[in-house]
C-alpha cells in the first residue's frame, strides 16, 4: 500500500488519553441525565407505574443493551456457521 | 394529454428509452425522469382525474388518490431521486433500467385502486429489481437473486389466488378504505382477516413486509445485490407492502404482535452478523416492525381516539424511515465500493480517509436511533405513544427493548466498527462526487425532519392536532434510553465481553430452504432414480424369461415347434371349425 498523507497524520482519536476523555465524557452525561430524571413531569399509561420509578429509561435501556448483547452470544454459540457454508 | 397517464408509468417509460441515450445525455436522463414523474404526479394530484378502464367486465383504477397515497407517491419520488443520484458514476445500464422501472412500478402499485391493478405492479416490483441483484455479476448473487425471485413472484401468486377468491365472495376488486370492511366481521374473525381470500391476501402482503419466518429473501438477497442497487432496493419493496397493509388491514390486530415480533427477533442477529450491509437489512426489519406495529393500532372501528395517531405514526416513521435507511445503505455502499469489504472483520479507522462518508453515517445512525434533532425521534415516538395509550404494556416493553436494540446495531455497531474501533489500515479515496451528494442531502433531509417536524406533520394522512415531540418528557427519557445503552456499549468493550467480529455467517430461517429441503429433494431423487433402476432391471429380467420360455416352446424341441401327428391335426381343426359353429349361432 502507497504510503500517503493519511497514513503518517496524526488524529485526535489515536492517542489513548482522548479516548478516556470520551468515555469520562459519557458517563458525565449519563449522570446528568440521571439528574434531569428529578425535572419533569411523569404520568404513568399501565397498571404496574414502571414509567415513575427513578431513572425507569436509564437503566431499562443500560439493561436491555447488556442482555440483548449476552443472549445474541449464546444465539452465535448454535448458529455460527464457516463463511461458505451455502456455497459448499 | 398528461393528465391520462398513470403516476409512475412515466419512470417505467422514460427508463426503456434510457440504452438508447449518448452517455453524458444519459446521466441527465436518470435524474429528470423522476423529477419529471414528481412534477407529473403534483399536477395530477391537482386536477385529480378519473384514469380507469374497463377491462373484462372489470373496473380498474389506476389513478386514486388520498392523502395516504399521496404521501408514499411523495417519499418514493424522493428516494428514486436519491437513489440514482447516488448511482450516477455507474456505467451499467441495466442496473439504471431496473432501478427507474421498480420505482415506477412501487410508485404505481402505491395508486392503484383495484386489486388486479396492485397484482400487474407488485409482479413488475419484483420482476424489475431482480437485476440490481443479478447485476452484481457472480454465482453467489445468481443464487441469491433466484431465491429473491421465487419468494417475490410467489408472493405475487398467493395475492392473485386471494384476488381471485375475494372477487367470488364479493365481486369487487376494488381496493379502497371499504376494502377491510366489505365482509360483516363475524365471530371468530378478526377485523379485515374473514375470509380465505382476505386472509391469503394478507399473506402475501406478509411475505413483502417480511414478517416474521417469510423474512428471510431479504437480509439473504439485499447484501448480495450492487452497491447502488441496495440503495433502491431499501426504499421501494417492503414499504409498498407496509403501505397496502395501511390501506387494506389497518386495525387488524394479529399485526400488533407480528410487529411487536418483528422489532425484535431481527437484532438478535444484527449483533452478531459481520456483513454490515446484512446488518442493515435486519435493521431495516426491525424498523419494518415498528410500522406493523401502527396499522395493528390503527383501529377506526373500536379505537378511533389512537387510531389517527397510529396511523400517522406508521405513515411518518415510514416517510423518514426511508431517508435514514437510504442514507445508511449509501454510506455502507460508498465503503464497499471504496475498500471493496463490507465486513465489520476487515474495516475499521475508516474516519481518516472517508470523513464525509464517517459524518453521514453518522446522521444516518442517530437518525435511527431516534435521538432530538433527528427525524427518527419525531416519528417513531407517535408509534410508542398509541401503543401506551392502549394499554399494551408487554408489547410497549418490547418496543422499548427494540429501541435499544436499534441503537446498538445501527446507532453504534454500523458506524463504530466501519469508521472507528481498530484502525485496519486501509487508506482509502473518499466516495465520489455524486455519492456525497446523495448522502448530503439525505443528511440534510434527517436532520430537517428532526428540527421542523411540523413540515413533515403537515403531510400526514390526519391532522396530528396538537402531538408534541419534543416535550420535556420524551427528551429526557428518550435521551436516558440512548445513553444508557451506548454506556452499556462502553461497558462491555471495556471488560471485553462485547462479542468480537469474526469472519463467519449465522443460520436463520433460509437454513431450511437452502440446506435440508434441498438435501432432502437430492436424497428423494437419487432414491427415484434408484427405485427406476430397480424396476427397469426386474421388467428386463420378466421379459427376458418370457422370451426365452417362447424360444423353447416354438423351437424344434419346443412344443409347438416340433412335428405333430395326423390324428392331432385333424383333431385341432375339428375343434376350431366347432367352436366356429357354435359362435355363428349367436
Amino acid at each position: 500500500m502507497p504510503k500517503t498523507d493519511a497514513m503518517d497524520k496524526k488524529y485526535w482519536l489515536d492517542d489513548p488519553r482522548n479516548i478516556k476523555k470520551v468515555v469520562y465524557a459519557l458517563y458525565a452525561v449519563c449522570a446528568l441525565l440521571l439528574v434531569a430524571d428529578f425535572f419533569y413531569e411523569k404520568h404513568a399509561h399501565f397498571p404496574i407505574k414502571f414509567e415513575e420509578w427513578f431513572g425507569f429509561y436509564g437503566w431499562f435501556g443500560f439493561i436491555a443493551f447488556v442482555s440483548l448483547v449476552l443472549m445474541a452470544g449464546v444465539l452465535r454459540k448454535l448458529l455460527k456457521r464457516e463463511e461458505d457454508y451455502y456455497d459448499q | 394529454m398528461t393528465n391520462s397517464l398513470p403516476p409512475g408509468v412515466i419512470l417505467i417509460i422514460g427508463a426503456l428509452m434510457l440504452p438508447s441515450l449518448p452517455g453524458r445525455l444519459k446521466s441527465a436522463w436518470m435524474l429528470m425522469l423522476p423529477l419529471l414523474s414528481g412534477w407529473h404526479l403534483w399536477s395530477l394530484y391537482n386536477h385529480s382525474p378519473e384514469i380507469a378502464f374497463e377491462l373484462m367486465g372489470y373496473e380498474l383504477h389506476l389513478f386514486q388518490i388520498d392523502r395516504l397515497s399521496l404521501m408514499w407517491g411523495a417519499i418514493f419520488h424522493i428516494a428514486a431521486i436519491l437513489s440514482a443520484l447516488f448511482a450516477l458514476h455507474v456505467k451499467d445500464a441495466v442496473q439504471h433500467v431496473s432501478g427507474l422501472v421498480y420505482a415506477g412500478a412501487a410508485i404505481g402499485a402505491v395508486f392503484a385502486g383495484d386489486l388486479i391493478t396492485l397484482f400487474v405492479y407488485w409482479e413488475l416490483t419484483a420482476v424489475s429489481s431482480v437485476f440490481l441483484i443479478w447485476a452484481s455479476r457472480n454465482e453467489r448473487s445468481y443464487r441469491a437473486g433466484m431465491r429473491y425471485l421465487i419468494v417475490q413472484v410467489g408472493s405475487g401468486v398467493i395475492l392473485l389466488a386471494g384476488i381471485l377468491l375475494h372477487l367470488r365472495d364479493t365481486g369487487s376488486v376494488a381496493f379502497n378504505d371499504a376494502f377491510y370492511k366489505l365482509l360483516p366481521t363475524t365471530d371468530g374473525f378478526i377485523l379485515g382477516l374473514n375470509s380465505p381470500g382476505t386472509m391469503l391476501i394478507f399473506l402475501a402482503f406478509g411475505i413483502k413486509a417480511a414478517f416474521p419466518l417469510l423474512h428471510c429473501w431479504l437480509k439473504d438477497t439485499y447484501p448480495e445485490a450492487t452497491v447502488t442497487g441496495t440503495v433502491f432496493l431499501s426504499a421501494f419493496t417492503t414499504k409498498l407492502a407496509i403501505y397496502v397493509l395501511a390501506r387494506g388491514f389497518p386495525g387488524t390486530e394479529i399485526l400488533i404482535w407480528i410487529g411487536a415480533i418483528m422489532t425484535a427477533f431481527p437484532i438478535f442477529f444484527a449483533v452478531i452478523e459481520n456483513n454490515l450491509r446484512r446488518v442493515l437489512s435486519y435493521s431495516l426489519n426491525n424498523q419494518l416492525g415498528f410500522m406493523v406495529v401502527g396499522i395493528g393500532l390503527a383501529n377506526f372501528v373500536d379505537h378511533p381516539e389512537t387510531a389517527e395517531m397510529a396511523l400517522n405514526g406508521t405513515a411518518a416513521h415510514a416517510f423518514a424511515h426511508i431517508i435514514y435507511k437510504a442514507l445508511l445503505f449509501m454510506s455502507m455502499g460508498a465503503v464497499l465500493y471504496r475498500t471493496g469489504t463490507i465486513n465489520a472483520s476487515e474495516l475499521g479507522g475508516l474516519y481518516k480517509s472517508m470523513p464525509w462518508t464517517t459524518a453521514f453515517c453518522i446522521i444516518g445512525a442517530a437518525s435511527i436511533s431516534a435521538f432530538p434533532l433527528f427525524s427518527g425521534f419525531v416519528t417513531k415516538s407517535m408509534i410508542l405513544t398509541a401503543t401506551a395509550e392502549r394499554g399494551y404494556m408487554v408489547i410497549w416493553l418490547v418496543l422499548l427493548f427494540a429501541s435499544a436494540g436499534v441503537m446498538e446495531h445501527s446507532g453504534i455497531k454500523i458506524p463504530f466498527f466501519t469508521f472507528f474501533a481498530h484502525d485496519s489500515g486501509k487508506r482509502v479515496k473518499e466516495a465520489p462526487l455524486n455519492m456525497l451528494l446523495a448522502m448530503g442531502i439525505c443528511a440534510m433531509l434527517c436532520i430537517l425532519i428532526g428540527v421542523c417536524p411540523g413540515l413533515l406533520y403537515g403531510i400526514l394522512p390526519y391532522d396530528p392536532a396538537g402531538y408534541d415531540a419534543y416535550s420535556t418528557s420524551h427528551v429526557i427519557t428518550q435521551l436516558q434510553l440512548l445513553f444508557f445503552s451506548a454506556l452499556a456499549f462502553t461497558v462491555l468493550k471495556l471488560t471485553a465481553i462485547y462479542p468480537p467480529e469474526q469472519v463467519s455467517i449465522n443460520l436463520d430461517v433460509d437454513w431450511i430452504y437452502r440446506k435440508p429441503l434441498p438435501a432432502l429433494f437430492a436424497g428423494l431423487h437419487r432414491m427415484g432414480v434408484a427405485l427406476g433402476d430397480a424396476a427397469n432391471r426386474l421388467v428386463l429380467a420378466g421379459l427376458m424369461q418370457i422370451s426365452t420360455w417362447i424360444k423353447r416352446q416354438c423351437g424344434i424341441q419346443g412344443r409347438f415347434g416340433g412335428n405333430w401327428s395326423t390324428g392331432t391335426m385333424v383333431l385341432c381343426a375339428a375343434v376350431l371349425l366347432g367352436a366356429y359353429l357354435i359362435i355363428s349361432y349367436f
